[in-house]
């Protein structure tokens, strides 16, 4: 048995030991011994990964089982890592661990909430280990359903008109990647032979151009709208918005990332030569994502909008990145999603905080929080710093990777993309240091601020790990750019296949 | 003997209960209920020991592993659809009619089967008739209430209609092969005028059967007048009986014109998705809304029929199945609150969670599984159907059938948004369900989970389905 189906197990174990706890701190201690363990075997699982390249294992993909499922439809139940997905894996039980005491105070229905949540990170676990086309959809729809629940029940402001529309928006979205998947599904075996939904075997046919053609626009706008591509990017704001604490951290943090590694891993991996040729227009339409969720994060009031419009700023990026096609922005693209993951969750999470002490998230109500809950607010600080890319944190190491890579594309398209892209940097620095500036400097705006207390155990317990990861990759980032770009090799072969002029 | 074993025991069994129910005094009736189930749950056993098969009466009746397995789901079905009426039959206003429940449900279910086993479109026809009538009277149950008596007038007035226009299609295939064997007119078929037109009638008969737009008129308020049992029982088998036979018919005897209905289909399945799922949308009442709900599904079962593969008529049953225990699962639940407090608006579920957890999971366990969710059973069978349809090239259809998900999905959201999200001042009450309702609900959630992943049902039904290729 392969360790990745521990990622599986855990959650699946907790879940039933959720329901079947009596009280409500057990509910969160089991959950907590359950993700405690996952973070566990995510570290496990970096160590084993890396010491399986150093030994000399230069297998695409490690740690793989392969059960057959459906025999005559060809479905398996397929998992594999390769660097790409072992660092999402790595991100998303940092965040879910994070994420767990975030929510430390849930008091309404507290077992719905962490099973709901626990199903959420088991979909988000499955699609990142999954190389069977089939199951990976069943992973991430698995992912996306129980939103609408944690939304729904336990958000705040208009939470049933935000959580059916993201519901409704991500399932429209799967609905095409349904359309795409089935479309390769048909078009695997071009050379005749059994079809199959086998990621790494399609990946070594070449599938017809025509239905390249025709399948790329699905798959990339059904991934790009978990994505938060411009224009489908509407959900996510208001999501947000309404979302609890755990929920906007695990949603941006790491449900949204599933958006840009399908575009990378199925969009771009399996028809790339459509992705050459239509990549343009969505280059087109992350760019403006880019440029346009920061601006529109200046004009918000409302905290978690703001982290909402750059986000959908950040993770245009991600795509702008991955249609960039060249190995160093392939290589910023995942390191952004990691930077970005780690960086909104520990965002989010203070946000809640913030929110859960002054019962207000309009920045022009509060000021001078610095004062009275310093600990929130250096972390605060560190992660506005980390946003808006200063050396040392992880967002400096992921865009400036990003950057570099899109400067090597020379025609002035490309250039002129890239060029807007980049100035979102400044934008980010009007927007974070605004806030930071309202927010935690200056006088204290009301009274009853100066009786609210700084973090408790488990706030700094969330806080802490989240701050220990975009250190630790803004520090050393040299392990993690290694294992991705592993990763990436099968993915530039095939570009360089498609398109031998653009690449060098 | 062996051959007919299905038919036969259940027309023994009915025998029985008929002769049981004669010598039951009046105010004892209810006793005939567990022994009803447990031969009926016998029945269902026996009937997956496997059997012979053979043809009888010439040709008229044709026993195979098709069929026998077809009718193993539908007395599965039938086993639920009684666990499930237990608790209304207790009723005091039942007390007097319930055999006639069993005796009549056991009926239309004798007709399916010879229906299914038909090899002949006389043999089709009389078991089609005999698979209708008495669910009319079904349907009038609450004679004195309005709006079931004009659901089983209505019933039977569309059911003579569809019978009407079937039987001319059927006397013009007559008339053009000088047959009714189905195998024989098969080759016979050459698509000509009168040929074309015969289907015509053919389809728009049995589209009257499964109620595919544009002739679902009849199917909401029927569904709505019926008892909530009886509407479970007419939208999950009597449609998933008639889903069957069409499918097996469209793929033997007209298998010849298969481009032409084909594209007919195509027509029929966008507008009944579509239509189904708008209409879906605006209902208050639980019943209504399933009615249009079920009708949107019959039209993503059409998308498999389309496939007309083998894997095609496999994820038409495999779908059928699933769409039994989820259906069931949620009419289970809808009957047991309209039992005990006789609220059916999706308005009076708000808060349903807080009260009734247990209820509100079932039902938002089958709604997921109506819409496609996973790691339920709907998930798999829509998937399949997508694929079936891809297979044969129909990609804009899929896509079409793909955006109603999304819109389908929208409704069911709305009766869980409902149950969990909404509070109220005056929730549904606590209450105790009965044994049997609680088996019966927990028999479709198991079969929800369990059709889904266990991929050998799967394979067991793709062996024994055929395409036209």
């Amino acid at each position: 048995m392969s360790i990745l189906t521990l990622f599986i197990i855990i959650p699946v174990l907790t879940v039933i030991g959720i329901l079947m706890s009596k009280s409500h701190m057990q509910v969160k201690w089991v959950a907590v011994v359950g993700m405690s363990l996952q973070l566990l075997s995510a570290i496990a699982l970096i160590f084993l990964y890396l010491a399986a390249r150093r030994a000399g294992d230069m297998a695409e993909v490690l740690f793989v089982q392969d059960n057959i499922w459906y025999q005559t439809l060809n479905i398996h139940f397929y998992i594999g890592v390769d660097g790409v997905s072992v660092a999402m894996i790595g991100l998303t039980s940092l965040v879910v661990f994070a994420g767990i005491f975030a929510s430390w105070d849930i008091v309404d229905l507290p077992r719905e909430f962490f099973t709901s949540l626990i199903l959420l990170a088991t979909g988000v676990f499955g699609f990142f280990i999954c190389l069977d086309l089939f199951t990976m959809f069943l992973f991430y729809e698995l992912a996306v359903i129980p939103m609408y629940l944690l939304i729904g029940i336990w958000g705040s402001g208009p939470r049933h008109y935000s959580a059916m529309k993201l519901t409704l928006m991500l399932m429209g979205g799967s609905a095409f990647i349904l359309l795409g998947i089935i479309g390769i599904y048909f078009n695997s075996a071009p050379g005749g032979g059994q079809l199959t939904f086998d990621l790494i075997k399609i990946s070594k046919q070449h599938i017809p151009i025509e239905a390249q053609r025709f399948l790329f626009p699905f798959l990339f706008v059904g991934f790009g709208v978990l994505g938060a591509m411009f224009p489908f990017h509407t959900w996510s704001p208001d999501g947000h918005a309404s979302a609890p604490t755990a929920v906007s951290m695990l949603h941006a943090g790491v449900l949204m990332k599933l958006g840009g590694y399908g575009c990378y891993r199925v969009a771009v991996f399996l028809l790339p030569d459509a992705a050459h040729q239509l990549g343009w227009i969505f280059l087109i339409l992350a760019t403006i994502g880019v440029i346009y969720g920061a601006l529109g994060a200046i004009w918000q009031k409302d905290l978690k909008y703001i982290n909402a419009y750059s986000s959908v700023s950040h993770c245009a990026l991600v795509l702008f990145a991955i249609l960039m096609f060249n190995q160093t922005a392939m290589n910023g693209a995942i390191m952004q999603m990691i930077s970005h993951g780690i960086m909104t969750a520990l965002f989010f999470a203070l946000i809640g905080m913030i929110y859960g002490r002054t019962h207000t998230r309009f920045i022009n109500e509060m000021g001078g929080l610095m004062k009275v809950m310093p600990f929130l607010a250096v972390a605060y600080v560190i992660a506005g710093l980390a946003s808006l890319g200063l050396p040392g944190f992880s967002g400096f190491v992921a865009e400036m990777t990003i950057f570099v890579g899109a400067f090597q594309n020379a025609d002035v398209f490309h250039r002129v993309a890239t060029i807007i892209a980049a100035s979102s940097i400044v934008v980010t620095a009007v927007y974070v240091l605004r806030v930071v500036g309202i927010l935690l400097l200056g006088k204290i705006k009301n009274e009853h601020f100066e009786e609210i207390q700084d973090a408790k155990w488990y706030d700094k317990m969330s806080v802490v790990t989240l701050i220990f990861g975009i250190t630790l990759i803004g520090v050393a980032p040299l392990w993690l750019s290694d294992m991705i770009t592993g990763g990436l090799g099968p993915i530039m072969h095939k570009l360089i296949a498609a398109a031998p002029v653009l690449m060098k | 003997m062996l051959i007919m074993r299905h038919e036969l025991l259940l027309i023994l069994i009915t025998v029985i209960l008929l002769i049981v129910e004669i010598f039951l005094p009046d105010t004892q009736k209810r006793k005939i209920i567990l022994p009803a189930i447990i031969l009926m749950a016998l029945v269902t056993a026996i009937g997956f020991l496997p059997g012979t098969p053979g043809t009888m009466f010439g040709g008229m009746y044709q026993s195979t592993a098709l069929s026998m397995m077809l009718k193993n789901i539908l007395n599965i079905g039938v086993l639920i659809v009684f666990i499930q009426s237990v608790d209304w039959l207790k009723q005091d206003q039942n007390k007097e009619k319930i055999s006639e429940f069993f005796l009549l449900l056991l009926s239309t279910l004798i007709g399916m089967n010879y229906m299914i086993s038909s090899g002949d479109f006389l043999m089709f026809y009389i078991g089609l008739e005999l698979a209708t009538i008495p669910i009319a009277a079904l349907a009038a149950w609450e004679r004195m209430k309005e709006k079931s008596a004009e659901a089983g007038v209505k019933l039977i007035f569309i059911s003579a209609l569809s019978s009407g226009i079937l039987l001319y299609g059927l006397s013009m295939i007559y008339g053009t092969t000088g047959t009714m064997y189905f195998a024989d007119i098969a080759p016979l078929i050459t698509g000509a005028p009168l040929q074309v037109l015969a289907f015509i009638f053919f389809f728009a008969g049995m589209a009257f059967k499964i109620s595919l737009v544009p002739f679902h008129l009849w199917t909401a308020d029927v569904y709505e007048g019926a008892p909530v049992n009886v509407t479970s029982y007419l939208s999950v088998i009597s449609k998933g009986a008639a889903v069957f036979i069409f499918t097996i018919i469209l793929y033997t005897v007209f298998s010849k014109i298969a481009v032409m209905w084909s594209e007919v289909i195509y027509v029929i399945t966008i507008l009944t998705i579509t239509i189904g799922n708008l209409f879906a949308m605006r209902q208050q009442n639980l019943k209504r809304f399933l009615a249009f709900s079920s009708i949107a599904q019959a039209g993503f079962i059409l998308l498999g029929i389309i496939g007309q593969s083998q894997l095609g008529m496999t994820t038409v049953i495999y779908f059928a199945m699933v769409y039994i225990f989820s259906n069931l699962g949620a009419f289970g639940v809808v009957g047991i609150i309209s039992n005990r407090t006789g609220k059916e608006n999706i308005d009076d579920y708000d808060g349903l969670y807080r009260t009734n957890p247990n209820l509100s999971l079932v039902m938002m366990l089958s709604l997921f599984s109506l819409a496609g969710i996973p790691p339920l059973a709907g998930f798999f069978g829509k998937f399949f159907l997508f694929t079936a349809a891809a297979k044969q090239g129909y990609y804009i259809l899929v896509l079409i059938a793909l955006i109603n998900t999304i819109i389908s999905l929208y409704y069911y959201l709305l009766v869980i948004k409902a149950m969990l999200l909404n509070n109220s001042d005056q929730p549904i009450a606590k209450f105790k369900s009965d044994g049997y309702t609680r088996v019966g609900l927990l028999i479709c959630v198991a079969g929800m989970v369990i059709i889904g992943f266990a991929s050998s049902i799967y394979e067991v039904v793709y062996n024994l389905s055929f395409g036209l290729y």
